[in-house]
């Protein structure tokens, strides 16, 4: 690696041969040769997403009564904790939608990309023992850190101008479209400059991602609440970074000052941490690692209780989030009457929700989500057993007296558990949030009926991961298809024109709809069948076969 | 078959072996990784398990251990099928994997109670003198363990059992010289309590300091096996002796190599090598020449080792060197 040195303008005191920033170039080069992949891919997944977001705003242009109606539901407080400010709501405009709706989950998006890039190349290179190898070659001391802080600037506002790009394609105004993006931009950049913070202070990149993410989480429930306090946001909107960007006001009445809030909070962050940096060794942080029991706690002696351990927080959080998303959902029901005429005159969404009853067919899309999101939850956690066994740990439990049933009836019992857990409660947040909001058709007991119904259709999932790691742990990717499949049979099957048995496949298509029709025991038992044998085949499948060897 | 087990281990070196291979096959796919391999382990043994990387030493471990099902051959542990009676073999021996990993939200002391629990046999003032003896912060979480570090973890998790047999697949990667001498002592104290012992490694001085019989095996089939003194009757010692009258007789005789010779201060300083089965001929030869210094080393496993994989260990640029120092230590 040669000494070149060719520091961002902005940030460079000294040009002589031997600077603090000596490297920079070469190592953004590297950056970007290591990541192409990943860069390219948010680059276009983001512009992607407006792309895929806009039709249905762009349909509203030419329905202001539809509009209307859409500005008094984001008025709702449930709705402004899950958009932005309100602005524009009075006199509700395309733009006015799109950057109301839209601002707050791009910069949430981004803002996850900067953490993650940032912490990638500072300390979990530093972590790794790689950035000791770089670092003693011809770099200077704060090169790997204005190079990472470079390439997250340089992607934000790449994906920015291509975003600008596809609004203005769009028909919005282009100076507006520039300001949105620009804005989330300096946002997300926000919490990557925190990043770089955290990456000084904590010893372990898990730590810095945790960390941050938890600034990235605090910020989410300031403008939360500050939003709801009042409309347009109180004070305490502003303390949020993601409200600088909700706050320019685009499509509205236009104003930039709040995105140099955002520029002075970088400038300021990527002092705070190359003064930090100055005072830390290579490879130590300011926090030391926590520590933890010399002992472990006398219920600590089956791999039931590792496995409960590994998973109960991801438990509590998914069931957590989740809920709060359906009740805030449940919330909004009530105000359904008075969006029903200018739904079904929206195609897209007539073919969603089918004839009949908008709000029962309505809730009805709402369990399948709470049931998606139960279904989802269970994969990833019954397949955590193949990163065990890869992880070598399986190996390592298998050679003590603990046999192959033990050892994956474990993490089967535990994530079947865990799914029944994140529809129950999420089906029950939804029925309290319809409830609390004044819907008494369908009830409290009707609504909430539909969770324990699903449950069948979710341990049919549960046990296809489970046997498809039993038999073919390479192949287990292909319960995702399923999955994936199973969506896309639920949402879209009348608009696609499915044949029936294409339906049938997906074990969704057994549950009742307990809204509309009586229950089938037929198809519950059928179902409870199905998981049966699939776990079944699991437990033989997998006393059979090797153990992976790394 | 609990602790009655472990406390007369006597009874049961008198009936079975701890392990026993024959013929063993196993293939992954077109590699054929074990090709025919024998290997036993006496009642009360320490037994070592002697290859380079990718020789089947823990392939076979892992059929030991009913993790792999073997295509063909026999083996059998501890009296038992090692798939068939793994739960219950399991029992009774304790594993150190050669890569540890441990669980990353516990405690280095977290995992050791959780191993050792789930053998069955936790024993708490055992744990803290391991703990010291190792020199392991049992408070850090694993993921903050260095590699020597989780090794560690592992091997207190294992000596804190009581059990009939240790399996251990390159236990000491990562350890430093110290620890390594804790390590090699536990070993002794383990087979002084009866414990049979499988160590697998690649580094000789280690095998060589506990080591009863050795196996050593080479593309998934044991090429040479027995005692130490067995497999050094095969090959020769390393002689320096001063002495006064001519030795140049000496190279004319059966077994003698190399011989070369210096002029010294007090007579003259020859070196040679001499199979260890000629030694008897050779002595009275020498002495008669009138001898002021003698020394004869015997050989170091490293050599041994160097006739099997010569070829390949220079090829891997591993100096031929390196251990020789320790060879006279028996």
């Amino acid at each position: 690696m040669s000494a070149v040195t060719a520091a961002p303008p902005s940030s460079a005191p000294a040009r002589s041969g031997g600077t603090t920033l000596t490297g920079t170039w070469s190592l953004v080069r590297f950056i970007l040769r290591r990541d192409r992949v990943r860069l390219i891919a948010w680059s276009l997944g983001i512009p992607l997403l407006y792309l895929g977001a806009l039709p249905e705003y762009v349909l509203m242009a030419d329905d202001p009564a539809g509009l209307q109606a859409r500005a008094a539901l984001v008025r709702s407080p449930a709705m402004v904790a899950m958009t932005g400010p309100g602005y524009g709501t009075d006199d509700y405009t395309v733009g006015a939608a799109v950057a109301n709706e839209l601002v707050l989950w791009v910069v949430l998006a981004l803002a996850v990309m900067s953490i993650l890039q940032v912490v990638r190349h500072t300390r979990a290179e530093e972590e790794s023992s790689r950035a000791e190898l770089v670092r003693a070659a011809v770099v200077g001391r704060h090169a790997a850190v204005v190079a990472t802080a470079s390439v997250v600037l340089a992607v934000n506002l790449v994906i920015a101008l291509l975003s600008t790009g596809v609004l203005v394609a769009n028909d919005l105004e282009a100076v507006d479209s520039l300001a949105m993006t620009l804005g989330i931009a300096v946002s997300a950049m926000t919490f990557g400059a925190v990043a770089l913070v955290a990456a000084q202070v904590t010893e372990h990149s898990r730590g810095a991602t945790g960390l941050s993410m938890a600034v990235l989480g605090a910020a989410f429930t300031l403008r939360t609440i500050g939003d709801m306090q009042e409309p347009h946001g109180s004070w305490v909107s502003w303390l949020s970074p993601i409200a600088w960007a909700q706050q320019m006001r685009s499509y509205v009445d236009l104003r930039w000052w709040p995105a140099a809030i955002g520029v002075v909070a970088i400038v300021l962050l990527l002092v705070f941490a190359s003064a930090l940096a100055s005072r830390r060794d290579f490879g130590g942080g300011l926090i030391p690692d926590r520590r933890g029991p010399a002992d472990a706690r006398a219920g600590l002696r089956s791999p039931a209780a590792v496995v409960w351990g590994q998973q109960r927080m991801s438990l509590l959080w998914t069931a957590l989030g989740l809920g709060v998303m359906w009740l805030a959902t449940g919330t909004v029901i009530a105000q359904i009457p008075s969006m029903t005429e200018t739904l079904q005159e929206n195609p897209v969404y007539s073919a969603l929700l089918g004839e009949g009853d908008l709000e029962k067919a309505f809730l009805g899309i709402i369990v399948l989500y709470a049931a998606l999101g139960a279904a989802a939850f269970g994969l990833v956690a019954t397949l955590r057993a193949k990163s065990e066994e890869e992880a070598g740990r399986a190996e390592y439990v298998l050679a003590t007296p603990v046999s192959r049933s033990r050892w994956l009836g474990a993490t089967v019992v535990i994530s079947s558990i865990g799914t029944v857990v994140v529809m129950l409660t999420g089906v029950l947040a939804l029925a309290a949030g319809a409830a609390a909001s004044g819907v008494d058709e369908p009830s409290f007991g009707t609504i909430a009926e539909a969770g324990p119904l699903y449950v069948p259709a979710l341990l049919v999932l549960v046990g296809l991961a489970a046997a498809l790691y039993a038999w073919v742990p390479r192949a287990t990717a292909l319960v995702w298809l399923v999955f994936g499949y199973t969506l896309v049979v639920e949402m879209f099957a009348d608009l696609f024109d499915l044949p029936d048995w294409a339906r049938r496949v997906s074990p969704f298509w057994w549950v009742p709809d307990s809204f509309t029709a009586d229950v089938d025991w037929a198809h519950v038992g059928g179902l409870c069948a199905v998981a049966l044998v699939l776990f079944v085949l699991a437990f033989a499948g997998f006393r059979r076969r090797d153990i992976a060897t790394k | 078959m609990t602790t009655t087990a472990a406390s007369t281990p006597g009874s049961r070196a008198a009936t079975a072996p701890a392990v026993e291979i024959h013929d063993l096959r196993k293939s992954f796919g077109s590699v054929q990784a074990l090709d025919g391999l024998d290997l036993t382990v006496g009642a009360g043994q320490v037994a070592g398990f002697l290859g380079p990387n990718g020789a089947g030493k823990s392939t076979t471990i892992r059929v030991l251990l009913g993790l792999l099902r073997a295509d063909s051959g026999s083996a059998r542990l501890l009296g038992g099928d090692p798939w068939r009676d793994a739960v219950a073999l399991h029992r009774r021996l304790a594993y150190v994997p050669g890569d540890v990993s441990l669980w990353p939200n516990l405690t280095g002391g977290e995992a050791i109670d959780y191993l050792a629990r789930l053998r069955g046999r936790p024993d708490k003032k055992r744990k803290a003198e391991l703990l010291e003896r190792f020199e392991l912060d049992p408070t850090k979480k694993a993921r903050t363990y260095s590699k020597g570090n989780r090794q560690k973890v592992a091997l207190v998790a294992a000596f804190v059992s009581q059990v009939d047999l240790l399996v251990l697949d390159e236990p000491t990667s990562g350890l430093d010289p110290l620890m390594e001498a804790v390590f090699t002592e536990f070993v002794r104290e383990a087979k002084a309590a009866g414990t049979s012992v499988l160590l697998s490694s690649h580094i000789l001085s280690e095998v060589e300091k506990v080591c009863d019989t050795v196996t050593i095996i080479r593309g998934g089939r044991s090429v040479e096996s027995g005692t130490l003194d067995d497999l050094r009757h095969l090959t020769r010692s390393a002689v320096v002796a001063v002495v006064d009258g001519d030795p140049s007789p000496i190279a004319a005789m059966a077994g003698v190599h190399d011989l070369a010779t210096t002029a010294n201060g007090v007579g003259t300083r020859v070196t040679f090598d001499v199979d260890n089965s000629e030694m008897g001929r050779v002595l009275p030869a020498i002495s008669a020449l009138g001898v002021h210094a003698f020394t004869a080393q015997p050989p170091s496993l490293e050599e041994l080792f160097m006739r099997h994989y010569g070829d390949e260990l220079a090829a891997d640029g591993v100096p031929a060197e390196s251990t020789r120092s320790q060879a006279g230590a028996r």
